[in-house]
């Protein structure tokens, strides 16, 4: 063995300043988990305020002033920094940094990511990026408030927003340097055999998000770089001649375009959101072709799917632009693609649907976490449609309903699939199951508060309540038969919350009392568990494994056990 | 066990792991630099007729095209550093590297004195949108050369030990970093004629 393999490395080698790709992948899960929820805190906040207007928030109000009442500024604040962190800080990083790091290399069969110093750089630029981002709520002028989508002219004008610029700057570089190490990882260190129509459908789904972060990123780094440039030297790239703030002109040179940000903008920002559900789809096919005992139902059209979603999210971006007046040219060409890109995710939605087709399924932890993510994703993804439709749109945009839409997507979608990948890979981390009582206690309130936060979220929609309102509405006539809602929502919020807190018990409790087990509970057939658990530091495997066969065979007739790992050879 | 195919091609891709990086980053860059350019165009569109043109004719021409000759000149030299490692002529390297990193320097040099005539004729990045983008797109493209430089001088004195350890691997490194700094140069390629003459 070579110098790559210290067994005795100091504390902070090991666990710090760490090159290992597993202990990346765990920095930046508990690290993430921990922004989850910081963002879900700032919402049960806000949702107070929300539910019971101007009256003194409970526990913490006393951090926002005497009367303890949430002022606009603030509810302005915690409402972008809860888009912000969730997004950025929570869970891009806990879906790529965490499970991409943890589990693609031992899926491939590699020793580790092929730049193990690029990796550290990678979390280490993350989490500087974080804390800037999170010091922004102690300065004078406080965290940014022009929400999670930065729109000048009031992002230029608005204070707080430099700390977000520079913390931004930081978390794209920090996801641009991980997206060419998967990549790389992905294409170089396949174990001998295995060919790419032999990768676990999590591999794909991990290599077109990478693709995603790598290509799409870089606009909204230029895009932050001429933001900040107007913020602080007094340029006007998003800035039009004869802006009035408050009575007077703007005293700059003008000439500039907001739009010009909505495009760059958007250019990231739509294929970010795949960037959040395309690793949630490859935990939860994961998961399904374990506890159906099936192969995966169409896995090559899964994999096109896949692959042709990522190049068509690439040309849809404007459709979050369809009332800015851009033109019925424009609006046509977007609506089509938008329309066009469904069906991929329809493909990819119906497969696993046809997966459970005559299954006998297994129903633990991870198998109904995945399979709540069915119909969750499914409602998130069918309210889109009419987002897409720029007819349609005119109505519904900035309203609660395209709120409820995108966070049926990424809470009951991407949240209940992460939570599968979490209790589903747990025993290989640990050499331990999580327990599943307090996993199913875990898992039905969450179903069941998930639907309570944001359907109703459709109803007010719809009646036209917009989003971003201080008051949630109070002030608006057409609002007023709706309202009601409000407190339910805010209710279930809050018990949302508490039935976090099994989970959180049980990470910590199956440490050390959890049921012991080998390399493969599961009786499964990917490269992952044929390592010990945990996989050994730095070099995962005894020995480099040879594929000899497709990432699915379960149940084959004529075998004597229902799964076969991918390492046995064929025989004659 | 070591990291399979950090030095020698894996067969089946026809890549070591860092010359597909590097192809990578690059096509990141690409990206970045293209968000800017489409800005370019945007806010050239949006100025009223023919500002862009006449705002532009602040620049001097000259000092500039001498700067597009120079980073040319680097590009060749640093493909004649690369070669010379092929060739095991660590000397003529060591010459090379040493007039590349020479003409980045001058590069600089000059892109100083055309930023502070600028700032003495009282113009800024906020005086207009061309402007903004000019000392945008050209401070952008510098930083990226003030980078380079870092790593060629790296390169070309305190990492060459390497050559002696692992001259594959040493000669493997200058290529990558050869392959970026040509992105430089092209980048400049652009910027040129969309800044200076159009
Ligand atoms: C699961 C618990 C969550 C709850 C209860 C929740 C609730 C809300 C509510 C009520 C709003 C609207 C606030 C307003 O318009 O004034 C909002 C906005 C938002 N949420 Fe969430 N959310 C949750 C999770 C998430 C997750 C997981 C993500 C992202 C991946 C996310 C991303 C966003 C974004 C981007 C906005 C828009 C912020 C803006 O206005 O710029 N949320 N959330
Ligand atoms: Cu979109």
């Amino acid at each position: 063995m070579s110098s790559y393999t210290h067994h005795d490395e100091p504390f902070y080698r090991k666990y710090i300043w760490s090159t290992d790709h597993k202990i990346i992948g765990l920095q930046y899960g508990f690290t993430a988990l921990f922004f989850l929820l910081v963002g879900f805190t700032l919402m049960m906040i806000m949702r107070w305020q929300l539910a019971y207007p101007e009256s003194p928030v409970p526990l913490v109000g006393s951090i926002f002033g005497e009367d303890g009442i949430l002022l606009p500024e603030i509810y302005n604040s915690l409402g972008a920094m809860h888009g912000t962190i969730m997004i950025f800080l929570g869970i891009v990083p806990l879906a790529v940094g965490a499970f991409g790091n943890y589990i693609v290399p031992l899926q491939i069969g590699a020793p580790d990511m092929a730049f193990p110093k690029l990796n550290a750089a990678s979390y280490w630029s993350y989490l500087v990026g974080g804390i800037v981002m999170m010091s922004s709520f102690f300065t004078a002028e406080g965290a940014a408030r022009s929400g999670w989508t930065s729109y000048p002219p009031l992002a230029v004008i608005e204070v707080g927003q430099t700390l977000w610029l520079i913390g931004m700057i930081f978390l794209i570089t920090s996801s641009l340097l991980g997206s060419i190490n998967f990549i790389t990882t992905i294409v170089q260190l396949r174990a001998p055999g295995l060919s790419w129509m032999r990768l676990p459908f999590f591999v794909w789904a991990q290599l077109v998000t990478a693709f995603l972060l790598l290509l799409a990123f870089p606009p909204l780094e230029s895009a932050a770089v001429l933001q900040l440039m107007d913020r602080v030297a007094g340029t006007s790239f998003f800035l039009p001649s004869g802006l009035v703030v408050s009575g007077e002109i703007l005293d700059v040179s003008g000439g500039g375009s907001p739009l010009l940000w909505q495009h760059l903008f958007w250019f990231l920002a739509h294929p970010e959101v795949y960037v959040l559900i395309l690793p949630a789809m490859g935990i939860v096919s994961e998961v399904i072709a374990n506890n159906t005992r099936k192969p995966l139902w169409g896995y090559k059209s899964l994999v096109f799917a896949v692959v042709f979603l990522g190049f068509m999210s690439f040309i849809v971006w404007a459709h979050h632009m369809f009332i800015t007046g851009m033109g019925t040219a424009m609006s046509d060409f977007f609506q089509t693609t938008t329309m066009i890109i469904s069906i991929p995710s329809i493909i990819i939605l119906s497969a696993f649907f046809i997966s459970l087709w005559g299954a006998s399924i297994r129903f633990n932890t991870p198998m109904l976490f995945a399979l709540a993510f069915l119909p969750m994703f499914g409602i998130g993804g069918l309210t889109g449609l009419p987002l897409g439709l720029a007819a349609a749109d005119i109505y519904l945009h900035d309203t609660y309903y395209v709120i409820g839409h995108f966070h049926y997507v990424v809470a009951p979608g991407t949240i209940f699939g992460l939570f599968a990948g979490i209790y589903y890979w747990y025993p290989k981390i640990t050499g331990r199951k999580m327990s599943e009582t307090m996993g199913k206690l875990h898992f039905w309130p969450s179903l069941i508060f998930m639907n309570g936060v944001f359907m109703p979220m459709f109803i007010q929609g719809l009646a036209g309540v917009s989003r971003r309102l201080w008051d949630g509405g109070l002030e608006y006539a057409h609002a007023s038969g709706v309202l009601h809602w409000n407190e339910f929502m805010s209710i279930s919020a809050w018990l949302l919350g508490l039935a976090q807190i099994p989970f959180i018990f049980n990470i910590f409790y199956s440490l050390k009392f959890g049921e012991k087990v080998g390399k493969n509970p599961w009786d499964s057939t990917t490269l992952e568990w044929t390592a010990p658990s945990p996989p050994l530091p730095h070099v995962n495997f005894e020995k480099i494994p040879e594929v000899h066969r497709e990432a699915y065979e379960y149940s084959v007739p004529g075998r004597k056990r229902d799964f076969t790992p991918q390492t046995v050879p064929k025989k004659g | 066990m070591d990291i399979p195919y950090t030095v020698e091609e894996r067969s089946d891709t026809g890549l070591f792991n860092a010359k597909l990086g590097i192809w990578l980053f690059l096509a990141s860059e690409v990206m970045l630099f293209g968000g800017l350019f489409s800005a370019y165009i945007f806010l050239r569109f949006g100025a009223p007729d023919g500002a862009f043109h006449e705002w532009g004719q602040e620049l001097n021409i000259p000092l500039a095209t001498l700067n597009t000759l120079i980073l040319i000149s680097s590009s060749v030299t640093m493909v004649m550093s690369w070669a010379s490692l092929k060739l095991q002529d660590i000397k003529k390297y060591k010459l090379y590297m040493g007039l590349t990193l020479l003409c980045a320097l001058g590069f600089l040099v000059i892109k100083y004195l055309e930023y502070t005539a600028k700032f003495d004729h009282h113009i800024f990045p906020s005086t207009n949108t061309f402007f903004a983008i000019y000392f945008t797109l050209t401070g952008l493209h510098g930083l990226h050369i003030i980078g380079g430089m870092i790593v060629l001088f790296y390169l070309w004195i305190p990492g060459r030990k390497m050559w002696l350890s692992n001259s594959e691997q040493f000669t493997n490194r200058v290529e990558i970093v050869g392959l970026y700094w040509h992105f430089v140069d092209l980048v400049w390629i652009f910027l040129f004629p969309i800044l200076y003459l159009l």
